[in-house]
C-alpha cells in the first residue's frame, strides 16, 4: 500500500531543465538501481519525487497521497531517504545518530520509549554496529561510518528506503557489504531504490533497473531484458560484455 | 562523564551563586542580615540593600547569561557551526544600535517598552539576515565574515549616532549601554525583558528536538521527517526574542553564547537539543559570577561586566576557531 509512484515528473532549474517527464514507482519487496552518468538527473528525481525539491510538473504519490502535501514527519514514516552528501555536523555517538532514524517517531536524544530503544538496537545489530554504538562519529572510518547511515536509514523500519549513491568512496568489501544490508532489507520484505555508479554491482543484486540520461529516464524494467551491451554504450559511452548478471567493462568507446 | 548530573549541578551551583551575589559587596553584610533581609525582615537597609540592588542586579546578569546561552546553543545547532553566536554573527551590535537607536529618539522616555520591543526588532532583523545568509552560502567562514559586517556596519552606525548626540549625557548613556552592565538594575526592568526571555525560551525548548536532526545535514535531517523551514523561523525567532531582551537588559554583551555551549557540549553528547538547558544555565552562572567579579575588583570607575565577558571570551573564542582546523571548511 506505501507504494512511491513518479507519474511526468519535469524538474527545472534558473537556466536548465533537470528532470524531463520522469515516470516510475518503487513498491515493497523489489530492489531498483537507478543507474546513468553524472549529471543525469537522478538526485533530482530522486528529491521532487519526495517532495523536497519543487516540480514543475507531473505528480508523485506516496501511498496514495501527494509527496508535496504530506507532512515530512508522515512522509519519514512511510520512507527512508538517504541523500548522497551525509556531513554530521556533531561528534555524537552512533547510537545517538542512529536514534535519529527515528525522529519521525517522535525521538529525542536521551529519553528513547522501549519501542524506539529497540528499533534502534536492530539497525544497530543489522549493520554490525553494535560494538561501536557508544563510539563518536568522528573515530569511525569511512566504511564504518556508511554503516551508521545506513543503520540510521533502517532504524525508522519504513516501508521503503532510497539511497542516493552509498557505496561511492567505499572499497569493493564495503560495497558489498552496504549492497547486502540493503538486500537484506528487501528480503525482509522492504523496497529500495538505491543510485548506484557501479554497473556491476547493480546487476549483481538488483531486481530491476532504471537508465536515466540527460534528464530523462530512458528504460526501466527487469534487470535480464534490458541490461544489454548496447545499452551500456547508449547511455555511459562504454564497451562492455553482458551475460546475464554478468558484466565485464572493456572501456571507453 | 556523561553520567554526571548535569542540569541539577548547574541549577545548585547558580542559586549558590545568586546567593554569594547578595551577600558580596561594598556594603558588609553577615549571613544572617542577608537571611533575615531576604525574608523579609531584618534591617531596614540591609533589605534595601538586598532587594533593590544586590538581588535585581544579580537576577539580571543570570538572565542575560541565560538567554545569550541557549540562543547561542540553539543557533549553533541550526547553522551546525560551534562559532555561531548572536555576539559574533552582529545580533548583538546590531540589537544594540537598535536599541541605542529609541533611546537617542526619546521613544524611551514615551513608554519603557520601547527599549524591549526595539532592542527584540533589531535582534529579529540581524538573525533573519544571518539565517538567510547562513541558508545561501553554506560556509562557515564565509557566514562569520557576514557577521563580521553586520557587525561593523553597527559599529559605525553606532558612532554615527554618537557623532551626532546633543550632549554628554547622551553620549554616556550610549557608550554604557555598548559596554554592557547590569548596574543599577531594577525588578521593573527585568519584568519589561521577562515575557520576551521566556516567551523565546519556550520556543526554543519546544523545537529543541529540530535541532538533533539537522545533526545528519540539512538534506537528511528533512529525510527523517524535520519541518526544515518551520525549525529555522522558529529557532531565528527564539534566539532573537531573547538576544533582543538580553540586550535590552544589559547591553552588548559577548562570547557568553559561544563559550557556555562549548563547555557543556562534551557533557551531552554533542546533542544541540540537550545542550540548550545546560548552556542556557552554565551562562547565567557565568555571568553571574563575572558581575561578583566587576563589584569586588577594586578599581576607580567599576568594570563593565560587558568588557570582562569580552576580555575573558574573545580568546576563548580563538581557542575554539583554532580547534576546528582541518575539519570541513
Amino acid at each position: 500500500m506505501t507504494d512511491l509512484v513518479a507519474s511526468g515528473i519535469t524538474v527545472k532549474a534558473p537556466n536548465a531543465v533537470l528532470v524531463r517527464d520522469a515516470s516510475f514507482s518503487l513498491k515493497p519487496g523489489e530492489l531498483v538501481a537507478l543507474l546513468g552518468p553524472n549529471g543525469a538527473g537522478k538526485t533530482s528525481l530522486i528529491r521532487a519525487t519526495l517532495g523536497l525539491a519543487e516540480l514543475e510538473e507531473g505528480e508523485a504519490t506516496l501511498g496514495g497521497l501527494p509527496t508535496a502535501d504530506l507532512s515530512p514527519m508522515k512522509r519519514a514514516r512511510m520512507v527512508s531517504y538517504l541523500p548522497q552528501t551525509r556531513p554530521l555536523a556533531w561528534p555524537n555517538l552512533v547510537r545517538d545518530v542512529v536514534s535519529l532514524g527515528r525522529f519521525s517517531h517522535g525521538v529525542a536524544l536521551g529519553r528513547l520509549n522501549a519501542a524506539d530503544e529497540s528499533a534502534v538496537s536492530r539497525a544497530l545489530d543489522a549493520c554490525d554496529l553494535t560494538d561501536l554504538a557508544g563510539r563518536r562519529t568522528d573515530t569511525l572510518s569511512g566504511g564504518e561510518l556508511a554503516r551508521v547511515h545506513c543503520a540510521r536509514a533502517f532504524a525508522a523500519e519504513a516501508p521503503l528506503l532510497i539511497a542516493d549513491e552509498p557505496v561511492t568512496a567505499l572499497d569493493p568489501r564495503h560495497q558489498i557489504r552496504i549492497i547486502d544490508l540493503v538486500a537484506q532489507f528487501v528480503a525482509a520484505g522492504g523496497g529500495a531504490l538505491v543510485v548506484l555508479h557501479d554497473v556491476q554491482l547493480a546487476a549483481r543484486y538488483a531486481s530491476r533497473l532504471i537508465f536515466m540520461k540527460d534528464g530523462k529516464i530512458v528504460v526501466d524494467g527487469p534487470l535480464t531484458d534490458i541490461l544489454t551491451a548496447d545499452r551500456l554504450l547508449d547511455v555511459y559511452g562504454i564497451r562492455a560484455r553482458v551475460e546475464g548478471r554478468r558484466v565485464d567493462i572493456e572501456g571507453a568507446a | 562523564m556523561k553520567n554526571l548530573p548535569l542540569i541539577p549541578i548547574l541549577i545548585l551551583a547558580s542559586i549558590c551563586a545568586l546567593f554569594a551575589a547578595c551577600f558580596l559587596g561594598s556594603t558588609p553584610l553577615s549571613l544572617g542580615q542577608v537571611f533575615a533581609a531576604m525574608a523579609g525582615g531584618g534591617d531596614v537597609g540591609d533589605r534595601l540593600v538586598v532587594w533593590s540592588i544586590r538581588l535585581p542586579r544579580a537576577l539580571a546578569a543570570f538572565l542575560v547569561g541565560a538567554a545569550l546561552g541557549m540562543s547561542g546553543a540553539s543557533l549553533q545547532g541550526l547553522l551546525r557551526n560551534p562559532l555561531a553566536e548572536p555576539g559574533v554573527l552582529g545580533v548583538s551590535a546590531s540589537t544594540a544600535l537598535a536599541a541605542t537607536f529609541s533611546l537617542y529618539y526619546g521613544l524611551v522616555a514615551v513608554s519603557a517598552w520601547f527599549l524591549p520591543i526595539s532592542a527584540i526588532i533589531g535582534a529579529l532583523a540581524a538573525t533573519a539576515v544571518i539565517s538567510v545568509s547562513a541558508i545561501r552560502v553554506r560556509s562557515v567562514v564565509t557566514l562569520i565574515l557576514i557577521g563580521v559586517g553586520l557587525s561593523s556596519f553597527a559599529g559605525a552606525a553606532m558612532s554615527l549616532l554618537m557623532n551626532l548626540a546633543p550632549n554628554p549625557f547622551y553620549l554616556s548613556d550610549m557608550i554604557n549601554w555598548t559596554l554592557g552592565s547590569v548596574a543599577n538594575r531594577s525588578f521593573e526592568e527585568i519584568g519589561c525583558a521577562a515575557p520576551f526571555l521566556t516567551a523565546g525560551a519556550a520556543i526554543l525548548f519546544l523545537t529543541r528536538r529540530g535541532l538533533s536532526a539537522l545533526t545528519l545535514g540539512e538534506e537528511a535531517a528533512s529525510g527523517v521527517g524535520l519541518d526544515l523551514r518551520r525549525q529555522r523561523i522558529l529557532t531565528v525567532l527564539g534566539a532573537g526574542l531573547l538576544t533582543g531582551a538580553s540586550v535590552a537588559l544589559a547591553g552588548a554583551i559577548g562570547f557568553v553564547g559561544i563559550v557556555a555551549p562549548h563547555l557543556v557540549r562534551p557533557w551531552v553528547g554533542h546533542d544541540p537539543a540537550r545542550s540548550l538547558i545546560p548552556a542556557g544555565l552554565l551562562g547565567g552562572l557565568m555571568l553571574v559570577l563575572a558581575d561578583i567579579a566587576v563589584r569586588l575588583i577594586p578599581t576607580t570607575n567599576e568594570l563593565k561586566l560587558g568588557v570582562v565577558a569580552a576580555l575573558i571570551g574573545a580568546p576563548a573564542f580563538a581557542w575554539i576557531a583554532m580547534q576546528r582546523r582541518g575539519s570541513h571548511d
